[in-house]
């Protein structure tokens, strides 16, 4: 009976799998894609012995049962170095290729490192640098700010097609995870914390995004669309963004902090240039020291005993319905009056796209190949 | 199987124990007792790991340099070193069976201990009083943590040691006093071992960084 | 919610606004358990079983009636935590469309909490440290567990943290957080009310219980193993509680240590986990998975022992490859160490570091493979009697392999990047814990049910609650991995999308399948205690067993074996009976056991009262409760007469009645 109900399932899956939309199997951007692939090879890989196994299992279990009295019997047959042996060395032969496989996989697919290509055969250009997006997470919506344009926008994004985009991601309150599953794999967006991940949308439409880590409240409704555009759907979507008159500046970024449910989509024609810095660095609070400050004092030992008294409480909207006013922790007072921020963030050292030291990476220029074949790979010094 | 083909060549094979002679009460106590303290060992280990990743986050606050009095707790170190070799002439005593004078270290012992405690309070409340409280920053948190953590299994060791002193005045040397002892000495020479972690990593290595 | 100036002197938070009269379902539910309460408060009178209940179990020291009360408590717990699952199933299915479904924000999100935690904590564990309590002392020849009063503690701790979970129910609230209460939303600023607070304590209380649990029983296994069993001649079943309990030893005071920092942080403002003064949520997360990727392991690790047993029992034949499967219970354990961080490869760790956790994980499906390899040659050749623990062994290794299947494939960085937090990774995890623990358990159940009362249990309402169970376990998760791979995230409460219905209705038909699968158990339970006559099983080895446990009558008397067995081989009860052994029928001595204690039920009470007193800032009566408890613990050490002597006539009687009811069945 088991049998049949699992035959059944397994005649139903493609039927009812041919009506919905496996979006991690068939995203549309690159990343995605690649992430994607590797799902299916790696279940591919351990299919190998997983279903010898469960084949196995059942042929035993009926040969062997008790009814069946012509099967041989052997009660005291209990050790076979050499089956041993097999058995621990089938599932060492799969892990090994699938140890390869992560390895190299997870280098290449590194959220923090810059594309090399934009889509199989389809190196990035070397001219074309990335969109960067800033992501914030607030309670509970999202907030995206494009440096490059000096706008933003809550629960609403847009990329042009085939540019790489570069998110930065950091958080507000409590942890969220940023996820667009038709672009790329998911990063979590924690407050004081950068994170950073890097993609490229290769067809246009409308895809969901939203929350994946579980958030409070208003979680359920953490989402947000994304667009991906042609060059000139994007320029219009600036153009339509920038015609919404709205500013957003550090005291409008308190006000829209407050926790809201279900927010609706908002454009910013224009965002303090420092918003995002101040965000992250937690310090868009009026007189709040910001972390990166805090981190360079405290790596200088401190403000000693002098410092101690310069700590005050934070008060914030509530987490609850009524939105009242909250103490919300502490902080530090800053020691200057404005917070400044280097003119040009320090950028993070360029990945080298040459050959990673043992990470079985591919020399750019033999990026071309399958999705991710580790078969493909050229002999390298080290191997 | 190899030992199963050789029982099977043994004549007359013995299938119960019918001479048994009883497992000696308490037999399986240091073990246990042993086994705790590596359990307790773990929560000093993470408590440890999280100063190691706080201990420089000063928060724009005071750092080691401005609030440890390193004579001080050279002092109290003293002070728990003092009470361990103590402990350990309460334990030769026990060795010679004389009750009367295991329970004079003990009280010795009690009494370091005590004066370790008392310094340690004297440490905090001095911290606290200039407003170095473990609510000013993360460095602070976990120093707090750490040491107090140490400093209530102190007060857990102290309590009890008055439990055996009157316990050993009640009862005398008998086996489970002797056992109990024994615990109480793994326990405090437990307490020293971290101590001496507390010393090296927070306070000497605090005045390095 | 109260601000500080709410609180008072002699209730500290709670006020009658802590009740959730405003929560209908709530108020039916309150309803239901107290009738239902009262009910059994009353026949429990009628019948007067108080006297019964105090003497023989509450304070009983014997392994064998703790750790059936943990199978009570367990199988209890089963039922509140499936009641969570089949109403997060009913949300989900009908939250479409425009529809907010049935559960406000506030109750679905304790709900799937309080799943998560009473599943793993008050289902899974007391299931396993039932097993292990009842099993191991009888499985190596010993007649009580090392510390037989910290044993009694250890359980009652454990019921204090229920009692706490189910106040929480009906007074205040429990966590919103989800069951491992990630910092910052844990912290009091996002988590002001009780609900965290009672998530600490309760675990807090019962995760004392477990690591004393597990200091005796790794000492019980060390210390007090019968003559000749040799580590390389223990039961499996034995090896891996051995394993378990060394994990739970090493990995419970993490857990202890994490939720006091919690605690601190919550209580008195310090800066741990909370970024504004230097604190690092991210420190939380991986010390917090320090402690539950071991926990996963400490769960499975027991039901691979029993799917041991029983595959070996159950073909008539001798384990295949002992060996290797110790070595391979032993590699899983240290590796359990090595992977904590797959839990959070979205965190933004490097490369390198993902890769190097994600082979870590990998490479602990060699040696489980293996294991899986070993049972598979052990029904090779055998002469396999499909009885229920069998038919749920098979039923594990064909559903086990498919979790562990979607695990490997988690572990794969990239992988997981697209699949974290997905439905996906729900569906893995309830494949591996339904298809191992539970199933395992229903096994050990089925298994060793007729050596604690003597009758086995009913094999027709087995049947179904085992088909009901299985076909209802692949309806309820297989939509969920699909769904996973549709980029449908967990622990939501609304959707936009109506094309996914139709997977979370079949997923809420596979619950309701699940649900008779309980009902059937349930009823199992009823029809074996009604017809015990019919099932009764006088020999003490129902099953033509082979290991120690089987040597002695069903139930075993107080004090196991009469005389200690003495071991030859690995299958030492198959040993005895292939050459000829005879049971001593004199020369009975006197045996020295421990007498039960009180002190246990009074400790742990107070640890409880202590801990709800901290929940609701009752400041007092922490302080009182506190002292309380170091007063009853000294006070009790004073009592330095803790055992009893069983007469030998006692023996010889008890052992006669053996004999003739031996004799009978000839």
């Amino acid at each position: 009976m088991r049998r049949t109900v699992r035959r059944l399932a397994l005649l139903a899956v493609p039927l009812l799998l041919g009506g919905c939309n496996l979006v991690v199997l068939n995203p549309a951007g690159d990343v995605a894609q690649r992430q994607g692939d590797l799902v299916m090879i790696a279940t591919g890989l351990m299919l190998l012995i997983i279903l010898p196994v469960m084949a196995l299992t059942v042929l035993f279990a009926w040969r062997y049962r008790a009814a069946h009295r012509d099967a041989p019997y052997d009660p005291d047959w209990d050790h076979s170095t050499g089956l041993e042996l097999v058995i621990w060395a089938a599932p060492l032969v799969i892990i090994i290729c699938l140890g390869a496989l992560t390895w190299a996989g997870t280098h290449l697919l590194d959220p923090y490192r810059p594309l090399a290509r934009i889509a199989p055969d389809r190196p990035v250009p070397a001219s074309v640098e990335p969109l960067e997006v800033n992501v914030v997470a607030l309670d509970w919506k999202w907030l995206f700010i494009l440096p490059e344009y000096g706008i933003a926008s809550v629960n609403e994004l847009a990329a042009p097609v085939d540019r790489p985009i570069r998110f930065r991601i950091t958080a507000t309150s409590v942890m969220n995870s940023f996820y667009i599953p038709a672009l790329a794999g998911q990063i979590y967006a924690m407050p004081g914390m950068e994170t950073t991940l890097n993609a490229v949308i290769n067809r246009p439409g409308e895809f969901e995004g939203f929350s994946a880590n579980y958030s409070g409240a208003g979680f359920s409704g953490m989402r947000f669309r994304f667009h991906g555009m042609t060059e000139q759907g994007f320029e219009g979507w600036v153009a339509q963004v920038r015609r919404a008159g709205e500013t957003l500046g550090r005291t409008d970024f308190l006000a829209l902090q407050r926790p809201s449910q279900n927010a609706p989509v908002r454009h910013f024609s224009a965002v303090d240039p420092d918003l995002f810095s101040a965000i992250l660095n937690m310090c868009v609070e009026p007189g709040r020291m910001c972390q990166h400050d805090m981190m360079s004092i405290d790596a200088r030992g401190g403000l000693g005993v002098a410092g101690i008294g310069s700590v005050r409480r934070l008060v914030r909207g509530g987490a609850a319905d009524d939105g009242a006013e909250r103490p919300a922790g502490s902080m530090v007072a800053s020691i200057c009056a404005i917070p400044t921020f280097p003119a040009a963030r320090p950028e993070r050292a360029a990945v080298s796209q040459m050959r990673l030291t043992g990470a079985g990476l591919r020399p750019p220029g033999l990026e071309r190949s399958l999705p991710l074949a580790v078969s493909q790979l050229p002999p390298g010094p080290e191997s | 199987m190899t030992n199963d083909s050789m029982t099977t060549q043994m004549p007359a094979p013995r299938f119960y124990d019918l001479e048994e002679h009883e497992h000696p009460e308490g037999g399986s106590t240091m073990l246990g007792f042993w086994i705790y303290l590596m359990s307790d060992c773990l929560i000093f280990a993470v408590l440890f790991a999280c100063f190691a990743v706080l201990g420089g986050n000063y928060a724009a606050g005071p750092s080691p340099r401005d609030l440890f009095d390193l004579p001080l707790v050279a002092v109290n170190t003293a002070m728990l070193l003092f009470s361990s070799i103590t402990y350990g002439f309460a334990m030769l005593a026990m060795q010679a069976g004389r009750s009367g004078l295991v329970r004079f270290w003990l009280a010795i012992t009690a009494v370091f201990g005590l004066a370790f405690l008392s310094i340690e309070i004297h440490e905090f409340a001095g911290m606290i009083a200039i407003g170095a409280t473990p609510q000013r920053s993360a460095f602070l948190s976990a120093f707090f943590t750490l040491v107090g953590t140490h400093g209530l299994h102190v007060t857990f060791g102290l309590v009890w040691i008055l439990t055996m002193i009157v316990q050993v005045g009640r009862r005398g040397l008998i086996a489970a006093n002797q056992r109990r002892l024994m615990c109480l000495s793994l326990f405090w020479h437990f307490l020293d071992i971290i101590w001496i972690g507390v010393f090296t990593f927070v306070y000497l290595m605090g005045m390095l960084r | 919610m109260t601000t500080p100036s709410d609180v008072s002197p002699i209730l500290g938070k709670l006020t009658l606004a802590a009740l959730p009269l405003d929560q209908p379902i709530l108020v039916v539910t309150f309803a239901v358990v107290a009738a239902g309460g009262v009910a059994l408060l009353a026949l429990l009178t009628w019948f007067r079983l108080w006297g019964y209940l105090w003497k023989e179990w509450f304070t009983s020291v014997d392994h064998k009636k703790i750790g059936i009360m943990y199978l009570v408590l367990g199988t209890v717990m089963l039922l509140r935590g499936f009641a969570d699952a089949i109403m997060m199933r009913l949300q989900q299915a009908i939250a479409f469309n425009g529809s907010e479904g049935y559960l406000p924000p506030h109750h679905y999100d304790q709900i799937f909490t309080a799943h998560g935690v009473i599943m793993i904590f008050f289902v899974a564990m007391p299931f396993v440290t039932g097993f292990m309590n009842f099993v191991v002392p009888l499985q190596i020849g010993a007649r009580d567990v090392a510390f037989p009063f910290l044993n009694n503690f250890s359980f009652w701790m454990t019921v204090g943290g229920v009692i706490l979970v189910m106040m929480s129910l009906f007074v205040g609230e429990f966590a919103k957080t989800g069951w491992l209460a990630y910092p910052p939303l844990s912290g009091i600023t996002y988590s002001p009310d009780v609900g965290v607070d009672y998530w600490i304590w309760a675990l807090q209380v019962a995760g004392v219980g477990t690591t004393l649990s597990g200091i005796n029983l790794i000492v019980t296994i060390i210390k007090l193993r019968a003559p000749g069993m040799s580590l390389m001649k223990m039961p499996v079943f034995t090896w891996t509680a051995l394993c378990t309990n060394v994990l739970i030893v090493a990995t419970f005071p993490v857990l202890t240590a994490v939720l006091a920092l919690q605690g601190l942080d919550r209580y008195l403002g310090m800066n741990f986990f909370t970024s504004d003064l230097g604190g690092s949520a991210m420190m939380y997360v991986n010390l917090i998975w320090i402690w539950g990727h071991p926990e996963v392991y400490i769960l499975i690790l027991p039901l691979f022992g029993v799917f041991s047993e029983v595959a070996s029992t159950f073909s008539g034949k001798r384990l295949f490859g002992y060996t290797s499967m110790v070595y391979a219970t032993v590699c899983i354990t240290i590796l359990s160490y090595l992977v904590w961080l797959h839990h959070f490869f979205t965190m933004g760790s490097g490369a390198s570091v993902n890769s190097f956790f994600g082979i870590t994980t990998m490479v602990i499906s060699i040696p489980t493979g293996a294991k899986l390899f070993n049972w598979l040659f052990t029904m090779y050749r055998g002469r396999i009697r499909f009885e229920l623990p069998m038919m749920w062994t098979v039923a594990f290794m064909l559903t086990f392999v498919v979790g562990g299947m979607t695990g490997v494939l988690l572990a794969v960085p990239p992988a997981d990047f697209v699949l974290h937090n997905s439905l996906f990774l729900v569906a893995h995890f309830h494949n591996v814990i339904i298809g191992g623990v539970l199933f395992g358990s229903f096994a050990a159940i089925n298994f060793w049910f007729p050596k604690a009362f003597g009758f086995k249990l009913d094999p027709f309402w087995g049947k179904i609650s085992f088909w009901c169970w299985v076909v209802g376990f692949w309806l309820a998760f297989m939509p969920l991995y699909i769904l996973g791979l549709m980029g449908v995230t967990r622990r939501m409460r609304v959707f936009d999308d109506p094309s996914l219905q139709i997977f979370f209705i079949t997923a809420g038909v596979g619950v309701a399948v699940i649900a008779c699968g309980i009902a059937a158990m349930l009823i199992q339970f009823a029809v074996s205690i009604l017809h015990r006559e019919r099932l009764r099983d006088v020999t003490g080895d129902p099953w033509d067993g082979r290991t120690l446990e089987w040597a002695t009558s069903s139930p075993p008397p107080e004090y196991n074996f009469a005389f200690t067995p003495v071991v030859h081989d690995l299958d030492a009860w198959y040993d005895m009976k292939r050459r000829g052994y005879q049971r001593p029928l004199s020369g009975f001595r006197s045996i020295p056991m421990p007498r039960n204690t009180g002190a246990g039920v009074v400790l742990a009470a107070l640890s409880t009262i202590c801990g709800f007193a901290l929940i609701w800032h009752i400041w007092w009566l922490v302080g009182l409760s506190f002292i309380a408890v170091i007063v009853t613990a000294i006070v009790h050490t004073f009592d330095y007469d803790r055992s009893h002597r069983i007469p030998a006539e006692t023996i010889a009687d008890t052992e006669a009645l053996r004999t003739q009811a031996l004799a009978a069945a000839e």
